[in-house]
């Protein structure tokens, strides 16, 4: 039979959940690495007891760490990651030339066909690669040494390079967003990589329409239509059918489009959820109330969904990782908050539930369905 | 000369990474210089490259003092001998993390 486990992030630690494939009863262990943040879990999908885990703090920087046994034990692994030569500037929040300086791995995307093969999404935004399961870290600097580069400035959250979505039909393209650089595509294996933000207007940046500069909060595709990207935006969710050559907005009647989280169903590749965020100055949901907005028509026409999510008095955020989906026959949604609670549904968003309620906030959730 | 035995005092968070006790002892090679005693911990555990020092910079992390014989040797250049005493492995040299409310 098959089960479920779900891989939790947060700023204290790390939390395995795991359930049957009903999804009704769940264990819960942890924290792993108490006290400290973990940015981002994931587990290869070709050895799906393999899981690499970003961990961090202020005081003694980052740690890579990787799980062989479905993470009932860890080892530290590489945790060096230097920048490909000189690192030269970006801009700084008041527009001055400012050093890249490494600050922490916000996401690791694991091969989907060799499990020593990841890449890592770090602050100052710039990716890195392993190839012997995260003992070494090397830059793939074609994406910072994109011209724009020294045009690059930081959200509030940092400089981030926090999405990293690989294309399943062709292993040498992947998509990548940085805040607030935008989103960027490579062809060739991450040698080169070119800015694919035509079509996103964002009015606080001196030119709406520019190539860079747009803050991408994350991008999501289905597998079985690798050309159809889903994107939310700072604000607007978007969407492209051209591998992000161009982009349409998607907001259609969403109660706001400003949100951090999007995802795709399992099963249905026009199928989309979001979570609307009242706006960029107010990250919780509009009036107290917590609701996920599904999208069966790949955007533009939303249904809230609310049974069994907070009807009042909420004000938690859902930051950009922290959402994802099962791939078991009727599709689960998994999504954490800043206020610790893990909410699931098991079928596809009409009702849904928490697993846990009372964890530290949380920062990024990823869905394994193992056999 | 005959290797040190210096006795180190780790920050919680280390000492749960590194799988150790309140205090380690670890054999530095004189001259014992604040560098060559961050070497050889990292060498001895190396799961705690890079928490103590930056790897891009080779410098203390800012939320991290080095404290021995009662005074602060957090701002003492990498290469100054430390005291006799730390040497000796009559004094622990301790490494803390700055505390932090809220």
């Amino acid at each position: 039979m098959s089960s479920v486990r779900v891989l939790v992030g947060t700023r204290k630690g790390a939390f395995i959940l795991e359930s049957d494939g009903k999804r009704e009863n769940w264990s819960v262990s942890g924290p792993h690495f108490a006290g400290w943040e973990i940015y981002h879990m994931k587990a290869s999908p070709v050895a799906p007891n393999r899981i690499y885990a970003s961990q961090c703090s202020g005081w003694f920087g980052q740690m890579i760490q990787r799980s062989d046994d479905g993470g009932k034990t860890w080892s530290a692994v590489g945790n060096t990651f230097a920048y490909d030569g000189v690192p030269g500037t970006h801009q700084w929040y008041d527009g001055t030339p400012h050093p890249w300086e490494f600050k922490r791995v916000w996401h690791i995307e694991p091969s989907l066909t060799d499990p020593d093969e990841a890449l890592a999404g770090v602050e100052d935004a710039a990716i890195f690669r392993t190839t012997d399961g995260g003992q070494s870290w090397t830059e793939l600097s074609g994406l910072r040494g994109h011209g724009s580069g020294p045009q690059w400035q930081p959200g509030a959250g940092g400089m981030c390079l926090h999405t990293i979505v690989r294309d399943p039909s062709d292993p040498k393209r992947v998509y990548i967003a940085i805040s607030a650089a935008g989103a960027f595509r490579t062809d060739d294996g991450g040698v080169t990589w070119k800015p694919i933000n035509r079509g996103l207007v964002s009015q606080y940046i001196p030119d709406p329409n520019a190539e860079v500069g747009h803050c991408v909060h994350r991008i999501a595709l289905h597998p079985s239509r690798p050309q159809t990207l889903f994107m939310q935006k700072h604000w607007d969710v978007m969407r492209s059918d051209d591998a992000g050559d161009n982009w349409r907005e998607v907001s259609g009647n969403l109660p706001t489009d400003f949100g951090f989280v999007i995802d795709v169903h399992a099963h249905e590749p026009e199928t989309i959820y979001v979570v609307p965020i009242k706006n960029d100055s107010e990250h919780f949901p509009p009036d107290g109330q917590l609701r996920v907005y599904r999208s069966r028509t790949g955007g533009g026409e939303w249904e809230a969904l609310g049974n069994g999510l907070p009807e009042r008095d909420c004000y938690v955020n859902v930051l950009r990782e922290a959402m994802a989906v099962d791939s078991l026959d009727q599709c689960g949604v998994y999504f954490g908050t800043t206020g610790g609670q893990v909410y699931a549904t098991r079928d596809a968003g009409d009702r849904w539930f928490p697993i846990v309620r009372d964890l530290p906030a949380v920062l990024s959730v990823e869905v394994q369905t193992l056999a | 000369m005959i290797p040190s035995g210096i006795k180190v005092a780790l920050p919680y968070h280390l000492r749960n990474l590194a799988g150790v006790g309140m205090e380690i002892e670890i054999e530095v090679p004189p001259p014992v210089t604040q560098r060559a005693l961050i070497d050889a911990i990292e060498a001895r555990y190396p799961m705690l490259r890079g928490t103590i020092r930056d790897p891009a910079t080779g410098l203390r992390r800012p939320f991290l003092r080095f404290f021995a014989c009662g005074l602060d040797y957090s701002h003492d250049p990498p290469d100054a001998i430390l005291p006799p005493e730390v040497v000796a492995g009559r004094e622990t040299f301790l490494v803390v993390g700055a505390i932090a409310g809220g």
